[in-house]
């Protein structure tokens, strides 16, 4: 903790993971990236790897398939590390908790920071989002 | 060509293998037939007729498990559905109808895992949409496949 | 002497929004197998359709995919109202129309950003996807959503275009217009692109046929069909358009058809919001009595098509769900095998796949050869697109 944090909060490296999402989430997250919300003029950066990334954000319902995947990347993961929860499917698997083919909830697999709901959440919701997990890196650093 | 001409032709073609029509609209029937006799109407229906193959759907019947071809008309904006009754729902058969269309790859894959039915000469009936793990002779698409409500804060 | 080497896409990657596995199995540069593996997005939605009513299941068929998000219900409400022979009010028939064609709209602007980018034009992937806020500014004015828009209902739509929306439309609109008067010339004039996109993962006109190739990838081959005019639904045959086809099947036909269609899609929203009547929106059914439906829909990708038994009560007995992707998926194979590997992605991105909407995955068996990622394979194919542009002494 300390210097890496402070680091960290200035330039956000994200990897996109999906684990089985309709897809609304994924189109709002690039849409972020776009001009008109334009994320990265805060230093966020969307990267290929998860071995640079400083927070692991998950859309989608936890797909079984996907669940051996997820703890895998996130252990890849360099720490410190965050993971944001997004949408109502990366909260609690939204409409699809009673899917034969729905595992567990995203927080019993992984530790989740930040969850921002909706669905799709709004690029607005998504802003407030970051700047929540900022603040929460930021307090965390104080202790 | 329309609806009527169609299921003209059919009967022309088949006789009694054509076992019941029910036409339910100017733009919708179903035609029951006998699984045998599936490879020789699709490839009427395809190949002769020329009517586009949409997609093959299975629903679990009491009495067996039902599979409906479907397939449309664009020239004239209707659908027709073959339906067959597979009455052995321990080990259901059918023959495979790849030999006529290669859109049926996928869907049979699909009708197998799901449901259990065995499409006879398809080389290729690997599972296409569960998980590796998923444990064997468990079809999720029958009615004796249960699947608990769940609490949306528990696994 | 050749080696084979294997090249896994997926199943996490940058721009591929969808979790998939592709291997590709290559001799030296050109592509000679592709195994597929899908799965990871199977949510097992119509297993839950059937616990769930008439009025609920809409909701869940409305996340099936998040770009088709209104094709699915349409088709959804469809087949039920093919079960009950319910009549939908003419309002309501011109709204669901708007309601398509705003969507057919952002998704083919969305998919021309996406194919920008795998060919290296950054710009329009940026532009398109900032032109293509409009549009949703609209569906949050109409609908109350920028995405997941909860209009349909069986027998009509559960909200109505209020008479101060008509002109903001109009007004958006023409500003939509006009940018995308830019992006065909930037796109279908430019000779760096015709030059790399032409003659590039062709699909035959009877290979497209064969396997039931669905939407602007079976139009690119010259197959004519539209559930719009094939099937007529909504408001459709009582507006004039036009279906678009192309005959070469290569991947610059796929872009000029959903190029053109969104020029017809324009159309066809400023003609119903003139002609549209005053009345009713709902035709409030009652009971739905027992027997069997099917609804078939023109969605931005080809044509979706929903299966449902009804017993009477008031859940559905099977709600088969078959989405456009499904059928046009295969002929990846049949496009991919024979060209190089820098092309791959732009060859598969052609047939605008959505992946959720078809909820599958593929592996080929693994042998000891070098692997390259998706990274690198989106790198080769941009590093064409710049030979290509220094041949032609362009920068």
């Amino acid at each position: 903790m300390g210097i890496k944090e402070k680091i960290l909060t200035k330039s956000i490296y994200v990897f996109h993971l999906s684990s089985g999402s309709c897809n609304n989430c994924d189109i709002e997250f690039l849409d972020c990236l776009t001009p008109r919300y334009d994320l990265e003029r805060f230093g966020i950066v969307v990267v290929g790897s998860v071995k640079h990334a400083d927070v692991l954000l998950c859309t989608g319902s936890t797909n079984r398939q996907c669940v051996p995947m997820i703890k895998k990347l996130y252990e890849q993961m360099p720490k410190p590390g965050f993971v944001v929860a997004w949408g109502a499917c990366g909260s609690s698997r939204g409409l699809f908790k009673d899917s034969y083919n729905t595992g567990a909830p995203l927080d019993e697999i992984i530790p989740v920071d930040i969850y921002i709901p909706g669905c799709p959440p709004k690029p607005e919701a998504v802003i407030a989002g970051i700047k929540k997990l900022i603040d929460k890196i930021n307090a965390k650093k104080k202790e | 060509m329309k609806i009527d001409e169609i299921l003209k032709n059919l009967k022309d073609e088949f006789g009694d293998k054509v076992l019941k029509v029910y036409k339910k609209s100017d733009a919708r029937a179903y035609v029951d037939i006998d699984p045998k006799d599936i490879v020789d109407f699709t490839r009427y229906i395809f190949k002769d007729l020329g009517l586009r193959f949409n997609i093959a759907s299975g629903v679990d019947e009491f009495n067996g498990i039902e599979i409906l071809y479907h397939f449309s008309s664009d020239a004239s904006g209707l659908v027709v559905s073959i339906r067959v009754l597979l009455k052995d729902k321990n080990d259901p058969h059918i023959d495979t109808i790849t030999s006529v269309t290669r859109a049926a790859w996928w869907i049979e894959r699909e009708i197998h895992e799901l449901f259990g039915v065995e499409f006879d000469g398809n080389p290729d009936l690997r599972p296409l949409l569960l998980p590796d793990d998923w444990p064997k002779g468990v079809y999720p698409l029958r009615k004796d496949f249960i699947v608990p409500k769940r609490d949306s804060r528990k696994a | 002497m050749s080696h084979r080497a294997h090249i896994p896409i997926g199943p996490y990657h940058p721009l591929q929004e969808e979790p998939e596995f592709y291997k590709l199995v290559v001799e030296g540069e050109k592509v000679v197998d592709v195994d597929v593996r899908i799965g990871y997005n199977h949510r097992g939605i119509e297993k839950i359709s059937e616990s769930k009513s008439f009025d609920q299941s809409i909701f869940i068929v409305e996340r099936i995919c998040g770009i088709c998000s209104s094709s699915h219900p349409i088709a959804c409400v469809q087949a039920v109202e093919d079960i009950a022979g319910i009549e939908v009010p003419v309002r309501a028939l011109y709204i669901r129309s708007i309601v398509q064609e705003l969507e057919r709209l952002h998704s083919h602007m969305l998919w021309l950003g996406l194919a920008g980018h795998f060919i290296g034009y950054n710009t329009v992937f940026m532009w398109g996807w900032k032109y293509r806020e409009p549009i949703c500014d609209i569906m949050e004015t109409v609908t109350g959503n920028r995405q997941n828009y909860a209009m349909l209902k069986v027998g009509g739509v559960r909200r109505d275009i209020e008479k101060e929306h008509v002109s903001y439309i109009l007004t958006r609109l023409d500003e939509f217009l006009h940018h995308l008067d830019m992006l065909k010339g930037a796109v279908l004039d430019d000779p760096v692109l015709h030059s790399r996109l032409k003659g590039v993962g062709i699909l035959t006109k009877e290979d497209a046929i064969d396997y039931s190739a669905l939407g602007p990838t079976a139009r690119a081959s010259g197959v004519d069909i539209d559930v719009r005019r094939d099937h007529p639904y909504a408001a459709y045959d009582r507006v004039k358009w036009n279906v678009i086809t192309q005959k070469e099947g290569d991947v610059f036909a796929k872009t000029v058809v959903r190029i053109l269609e969104m020029y017809e899609s324009v159309s066809i929203i400023r003609q119903c919001l003139d002609k549209m009547p005053n009345g009713p929106i709902d035709a409030k059914p009652k009971d739905i009595p027992p027997g069997e439906g099917i609804g078939l829909i023109e969605a931005p990708r080809g044509e979706c098509f929903h299966y449902v038994k009804s017993d009477g009560t008031n859940s559905p007995v099977r709600h088969k769900i078959r989405a456009p992707t499904y059928m046009n998926f295969p002929t990846f194979r049949e496009t991919v095998v024979g060209e190089t590997v820098s092309d791959a992605t732009i060859i598969l991105a052609a047939i605008d796949p959505c992946y959720c909407c078809t909820e599958r995955m593929l592996i080929v068996d693994n042998d000891d050869k070098e692997l390259m990622n998706v990274q690198d394979l989106i790198r080769l194919s941009q590093e064409k697109t710049q030979k290509i542009k220094e041949r032609m002494g362009r920068r």
